[in-house]
């Protein structure tokens, strides 16, 4: 004797971005704060030391924050003009600053007044960073400079001329204390060496480079300009790498995640996006309200700091790891579980005769019904709000059954006003969704068929169907315009596809959806709404 | 033409076991149910079929047992005899010619050495009206034995034995015509007729189906038309009878039974539910439902221990009295509901088909078993006429059988067609196939075409599908997704169409690198590695119906079948023409193992059948009118042992069995001369074991008679220095059976080292002893009748081997040899009297 088979629930496939290990990780992360700061934030930079506080440059101020706190722990506000390229020593004493005035002024962290400012550029200056002896600072400017100062006696070392616009990114090496890269407005990313007085390597970029940044084995150069983000292997002589194209505005700004896995790339299209840098494919995208200035991640990735034009600091924390909750979970739920852990724990022995009761088959209610031929009272139970409104996939697979069992027509019959209204409600709910379509119109032609002669009887059932009614009409409208532009698809990639010698149609899918599809449901609307109309 | 010298084309396995009630014997041990021309004997506990009874030349329609000797069967068949089994031993004891094709057998304990027979009123003609018929069977000790004295009981009656029956201790016979009730008293050489009441007559759905009468009680219980259940009363009188009418059954009741106590009625029809009414208590029922397929008969056995039901899918389902399934008996199911393929399982060899609704059946094919039943539709089977139901259409293997694709549907008309394609993965721990990915809706229109590429090595990842809806489609095994914790899943990878022509059949490669798709008039040639279309073959007129690619040394070429009668031949490396010949055939299909194929043509209302190479222009061997009808079903199955005959004939099944399916739903198979004889010698030395339940026991112990059953071969073994042969099967036998089944070690060892001794004429003494306790045993059970036999019989005996100049037989094996003629010729004395 076979068992009863329970209703078949289909699975079906979830839409959307599919659930991948990347994506769970840099989903992991808490609802954002965001702090008001004064202007664009246009630079962030992190502490290199413990406790990783974080200075924001926006306008005239750069604001210390530390990793946990919402209020600045520290403010330097002696700049006459827009500040630019907040940036800590490798040892997190020193910070150093350019500003709109050309002037580039070196801060104690636990100080408020520059202790040395660097005059000699004519223009404002976007560019300041240590060297890695730390005794020298580089900076770039407008006027299309580049120079090496000596922090001592705040001399200026060197003078590069070699850019022919804007100066607006530059990185210098954490190997080599002589070595710095330079981006400029001018498409051309410069490598300079301190030793020799001219740039010992030139890169075309291609587009005006806002952000550069180096791995941290220094091989690789990234560099964001335009919409791309093109990476290069400065070993080979700065050959190209790859292309990463996947904004549809201006980058920028670029960071690395901190174990060099990950590249991330904020932009001006208000997207950041995650890189894998072994096969540079996409694996995450976070969206933010407006256009992305600065970008900076914590060490271990604890936060995201990003800086927006709309002069919004939006920081996201990594939630807590899941294991030290879950032995919290575990050590609370112990006592109940050893009292039935003794019964369970029981090994029976060599000559013990097992009698095993037979195992009961766990059914759903409106299986039970079903089984019983219960067929209204399944149809009821599969209405139940909690199932109707969660789970509408079992109400839909519950009328399927139903329909199989040539016995839906008795299911839908004999109902008061009530019952009737909620399986209007459901199908207003659930009827143009292309899933459940093809079940739900035999239903709801069905209900017409059985309670045509009641309309207008009931004001609730009449709103409902005049409700049903201009639900479809807009169906078949967004129908329409979608074959439309199916239409319109077909003829592009007629005229796209390279002309094939032989007479051939095959157009490949990558999903499984089949492509006439709306095609296919359109039709049964058309009927339906002719009977509504009726 | 060839000539088809030595190559039979036989029935092979399959046959129906739910034509006729099955009999139970009285002490529930085995059932016996008629099978084709033999009656096949069951065991109840194991399922087994311990012997196949064969003698009967037709369809055999009714097995009985014998009322005045429970160890004893009559079985009567439609080529006009009656025959008489020793059931147990499978032995048949006589055989009654009666001379007219029989229908149904009934006899009573009442009735000695009388049985009751159904046979068509008009012996010439196919008439529909049929009668009863009493005969007094002769009592002589012949073989054959004509039954002449017949006289006719009952006339215009139904030609199904449901619906006549003996009622309560053979006093009277009761049949059920269309509308009415027919009583013959026997005591009263008289007949009488009852009708519904008027106002019961209403509908028109009252015609009986099924009778049956209460054991102790004057009680008719007979099944209507309409699902009722009539219990009829008081019929010794010609007015005054009453009924009373029980219902639950929805539909037809069609098989009837009292318990033999008569205290439970049991009913069971179309809804595949046992109901189990209390006589004279009928508001309380037990059922037992979900059975399979509709109940056709019910049968009891005498002891009331076992029930069982015939189903519809050639199904016996045995039941103990609490209403609980102990064992299932399945045969082959065949019928009109076979609309995949012949397939063969690559791993387990069985034979694939429909079997019960919304399920694929393995069928072992060697051990001429069902190996078991796959849920494909996995939905509750609702037990209504005229429902729509899911059916399995289409199913596919790939060659290393570790995917299986299936193609179900719902609906035949168009717009509301539902259709779902299954992939099951082979899964090695199960043993079985599981569910894989489900694709709803794979195409809008039906699909026509499913196949498989052939690499046997590397894992298959893809499938073709093509639809009425003018597309193919290739599904492809995607690989495992980083983190989802399920395994791979199926999806489309591309989607092919030409003209928007309606594709009919797909076929693939020898080596997978092509795909060949029919579209109606033009056969369209792809490469699966990038979909491109290659080429286009075409051969006006007529829609190509069947494509299929050559093997091995002829895989250049692509062979097509059109619905213009005309088989062509294309040769892919120069894209042209081959050859073309003139044939309808209906089916196309190329040995997996040679370059043979095999074309079954359709010709002037039979089916012929050519095999060749697409190479050679001269057929292989070729049989014409192999049956009526078209065959659309065939496959080959590879062999097991190549055969290695050299006869030009029969070589093209040196590596295959050709099945095929004939419209009738008859599974044939072709048969070489070498193989015939093989197999009936081997079922030959079958019968001469067969007397004695195959227990392990016999298996050691049968062994150790047949030593002894002919000192002849004994003695001349002695002289012999080594004598393994015999021995050697029994330490094999020995070693492969489990060990709990076996008897103790010490007892198996005496035997197993005398098995092993080259000398019989000193047997130990342990065994000796022993030979002599089962000695005494069995004389304490004999009867006195039979000493006399036994006393005369080792005199006459050694005197005949004397005159074969045979040594002289030892004390021991002469008292074995008596013993056992003893046992071998105990239904003997069912005879004499």
């Amino acid at each position: 004797m076979a068992s009863y088979k329970p209703t078949n629930i289909p699975v079906y496939p979830k839409l959307g971005e599919k659930v991948t290990e990347e994506t769970l990780y840099w989903k992991n992360y808490k609802t954002p704060i965001q702090i008001k700061e004064f202007g664009a934030v246009s630079n962030i930079h992190f502490s290199p030391v413990t406790p990783y506080n974080f200075a924001v440059t926006a306008f005239t101020r750069i604001h210390l924050y530390g990793l946990l706190s919402q209020e600045p722990v520290k403010t330097f506000t002696r700049f006459k003009d827009t500040a630019y390229c907040g940036r800590f020593r490798s040892d997190g004493q020193l910070l150093v600053a350019g500003c709109e005035d050309s002037v580039v002024r070196l801060f104690d962290v636990s100080g408020k007044v520059a202790l040395r400012m660097f005059k000699g550029h004519t223009k404002a200056v976007h560019v300041t960073d240590f060297t890695s002896d730390r005794y020298q600072i580089l900076t770039g400017s407008d006027d299309y400079t580049c120079c090496l100062w000596d922090i001592p006696n705040s001399a200026q070392l060197n003078t590069y001329q070699e850019h022919t616009d804007y100066i607006r990114c530059g990185v210098t090496s954490q190997l080599n204390r002589d070595l710095f890269v330079t981006g400029s407005y001018d498409h051309s990313l410069k490598v300079f060496d301190a030793r020799v007085d001219k740039s010992v390597m030139t890169i075309n970029h291609g587009h005006p480079v806002e952000s550069l940044l180096l791995y941290p084995s220094e091989g690789l150069l990234v560099s964001a300009g335009g919409r791309y983000v093109r990476v290069w292997d400065l070993l080979k002589g700065g050959q190209p790498l790859v292309s990463l194209k996947n904004h549809h505005k201006t980058v920028t700004c670029l960071a690395l995640s901190s174990n060099g896995q990950r590249l991330l790339s904020g932009s001006l299209d208000r997207h950041v996006k995650v890189y894998n840098t072994t096969s540079y494919k996409v694996v995450h995208n976070f969206d933010y309200p407006a256009a992305i200035l600065s970008l900076a991640l914590a060490p271990e990735d604890e936060s995201i700091v990003v800086g927006m034009t709309n002069s919004i600091l939006s920081i996201k924390h990594r939630k807590p790891s899941e294991e030290a909750k879950e032995t919290a979970g575990h050590q609370r739920r112990r006592p109940s579980y050893r009292v039935y852990a003794h019964r369970k724990s029981y090994v029976p022995k060599q000559d013990d005769y097992l009698v095993s009761k037979p195992v009961r088959q766990h059914l759903a209610k409106y299986d039970k019904q079903l089984k019983k031929f219960n067929v209204s009272k399944a149809l009821d139970t599969a209405l139940e709000t909690w199932i109707r409104g969660r789970k509408p996939e079992i109400t839909v697979a519950v009328i399927r059954e139903l329909d199989r069992r040539g016995t839906l027509k008795n299911a839908l019959a004999g109902r008061d006003e009530q019952e009737l209204s909620r399986l209007l409600s459901f199908l207003i709910a659930n009827l143009v969704d292309a899933r459940f379509a093809p079940v739900l119109i035999t239903a709801a032609e069905m209900i017409l068929d059985i309670y045509q002669s009641i309309i207008g009887q009931s004001p609730v059932v009449d709103k409902q169907l005049l409700h049903l009614q201009s639900l479809l009409e807009r169906e078949l409208d967004y129908q329409k315009d979608l074959l439309e532009v199916l239409g319109m698809l077909d003829t592009m990639f007629a005229s796209s596809l390279p002309k094939i010698e032989l007479p051939c149609s095959g157009i490949s899918t990558s999903n499984g959806l089949p492509q006439g599809q709306s095609t296919d449901v359109i039709f049964p609307y058309n009927k339906m709404q002719s009977r509504v109309f009726e | 033409m060839v000539e088809h010298g030595d190559v039979r084309v036989v029935h092979k396995g399959g046959s129906k076991i739910n034509f006729r009630e099955p009999a139970l014997s009285t002490d529930s041990r085995f059932l016996l149910c008629a099978s084709g021309e033999s009656v096949k004997v069951f065991s109840t506990a194991t399922e087994e079929c311990l012997h196949a009874l064969q003698g009967h030349t037709d369809l055999i329609t009714g097995v009985l047992l014998r009322p005045s000797n429970h160890l004893q069967a009559y079985s009567c068949s439609l080529d006009g005899t009656v025959r008489l089994w020793d059931f147990t031993d499978g032995i048949l004891i006589r055989t009654y010619s009666i001379g007219y094709p029989i229908y149904g057998i009934y006899a009573s304990a009442k009735h000695e050495g009388v049985i009751f027979i159904i046979t068509p009123m008009h012996t010439d003609t196919n008439s529909e009206l049929f009668q009863l018929v009493a005969v007094h069977l002769p009592q002589c000790g012949e073989q054959l034995v004509e039954a002449k004295e017949l006289s006719a009981v009952l006339s215009n009656i139904s030609s199904n034995p449901a619906a006549s029956a003996f009622g309560r201790e053979g006093q009277y016979i009761v049949s059920a015509k269309p509308l009415q009730l027919e009583v013959y008293f026997f005591k009263k050489h008289k007949s009488y007729s009852f009708f519904l009441k008027k106002d019961n007559q209403k509908g028109g759905k009252n015609t009986f189906t099924c009778i049956t009468c209460h054991p102790t009680e004057d009680c008719i219980a007979s099944g209507h038309e309409d699902g009722k259940i009539r219990l009829w009363r008081n019929f010794n009188h010609r007015k005054e009878y009453t009924y009373s009418t029980l219902h639950w059954h929805h539909s037809a009741v069609s098989s009837l039974r009292f318990t033999p106590e008569g205290t439970n009625l049991l009913s069971g029809g179309v809804e595949s539910v046992l109901v189990q009414w209390r006589y004279n208590q009928e508001s309380q029922r037990d059922f037992l439902p979900r059975l399979g397929g509709a109940i056709t008969h019910i049968s009891v056995s005498p002891d009331g221990a076992l029930f069982c039901t015939s189903h519809s899918d050639n199904k016996i389902t045995i039941i103990q009295s609490c209403v609980k399934v102990s064992a299932v008996i399945q045969g082959l199911v065949k019928g009109d509901r076979i609309r995949t393929d012949l397939m063969i399982e690559p791993r387990s060899k069985a034979l694939v088909l429909n079997g019960k609704p919304g399920h694929l059946q393995f069928y072992s094919l060697q051990r001429d078993k069902l190996l078991y039943n796959l849920d494909i539709v996995q939905q509750e089977y609702i037990h209504e006429s005229g429902l729509e139901q899911f059916e399995v259409v289409m199913a596919a293997f790939d060659a290393s059988g570790s995917w299986l694709a299936t193609v179900e549907e719902r609906k035949q008309k168009a717009p509301e067609l539902e259709l779902n394609l299954k992939l099951w993965a082979f899964d090695d721990q199960k043993q079985s196939f599981v569910l894989n990915t489900t694709i709803s809706a794979p195409h809008e229109g039906r699909i026509t075409a499913l196949c498989f590429p052939h690499v046997s090595d590397g894992q298959t990842t893809m499938l073709v599908s093509t639809s009425r809806d003018g597309h193919f489609k290739a599904w492809q095994l995607a690989a495992p997704a980083h983190t989802e914790d399920e395994g791979p899943s199926w999806s489309c990878d591309f989607l092919g169409a030409y003209h928007s022509l309606v594709p009919e059949c797909c076929c693939f490669s020898a080596d997978s690198s092509l795909l060949a798709v029919g579209f109606q008039e033009v056969v369209t040639v792809w490469t699966p590695a990038s979909w491109e279309l290659l080429t286009t073959l075409s051969q006006p007129p007529g829609a190509v119906r069947d494509l299929c690619f050559g093997r091995l040394s002829c895989s250049k070429y692509l062979l097509g079948a059109t619905t213009s009668r005309l088989l062509c031949c294309w040769n892919l490396l120069t894209c042209s023409l081959e050859w073309v010949t003139s044939m309808d055939v209906s089916l196309l299909l190329a040995d997996p193992l040679s370059e043979n194929m095999a074309a079954f043509c359709f010709e002037a209302g039979s089916t012929d059948l050519f095999v060749f190479k697409p190479g050679e222009p001269r057929p292989l061997f070729s049989h014409k009118a192999l049956c009526s009808g078209r065959v659309t079903h065939a496959v080959f199955v590879p062999r097991e042992v190549m055969l290695e005959s050299c006869d030009e004939a029969s070589q093209w099944l040196n590596c295959s069995h050709l099945y095929f399916l004939t419209q009738s739903m008859d599974l044939l198979t072709f048969i070489t001369k070498a193989e015939e004889d093989k197999l009936t010698a081997s079922s030959k030395q079958l019968v001469v074991s067969d007397d004695v339940a195959m227990t392990p026991f016999h298996l050691l112990l049968g062994k150790h008679r047949d030593q002894l059953e002919n000192p002849q071969a004994e003695s001349r073994l002695s002289v012999e220095p080594i004598r393994q042969p015999s021995s050697s099967a029994g330490i094999n036998e020995l070693l492969q059976m489990p060990a709990h089944v076996l008897p103790s070690a010490s007892f198996l060892c005496s035997m197993f080292v005398q098995s092993l001794l080259i000398s019989v004429n000193k047997p130990s003494e342990q065994n000796k002893e022993k030979e002599e306790e089962m000695e005494s045993e069995k004389e304490e059970e004999d009867s006195d009748g039979e000493m006399e036999s036994r006393i005369s019989r080792p005199e006459h005996m050694p005197s005949g081997e004397s005159g074969c100049a045979a040594p002289a037989l030892t004390k021991e094996e002469v008292r074995e040899l008596r013993r056992l003629k003893k046992l071998d010729h105990s239904w003997m004395k069912g005879l004499l009297d």
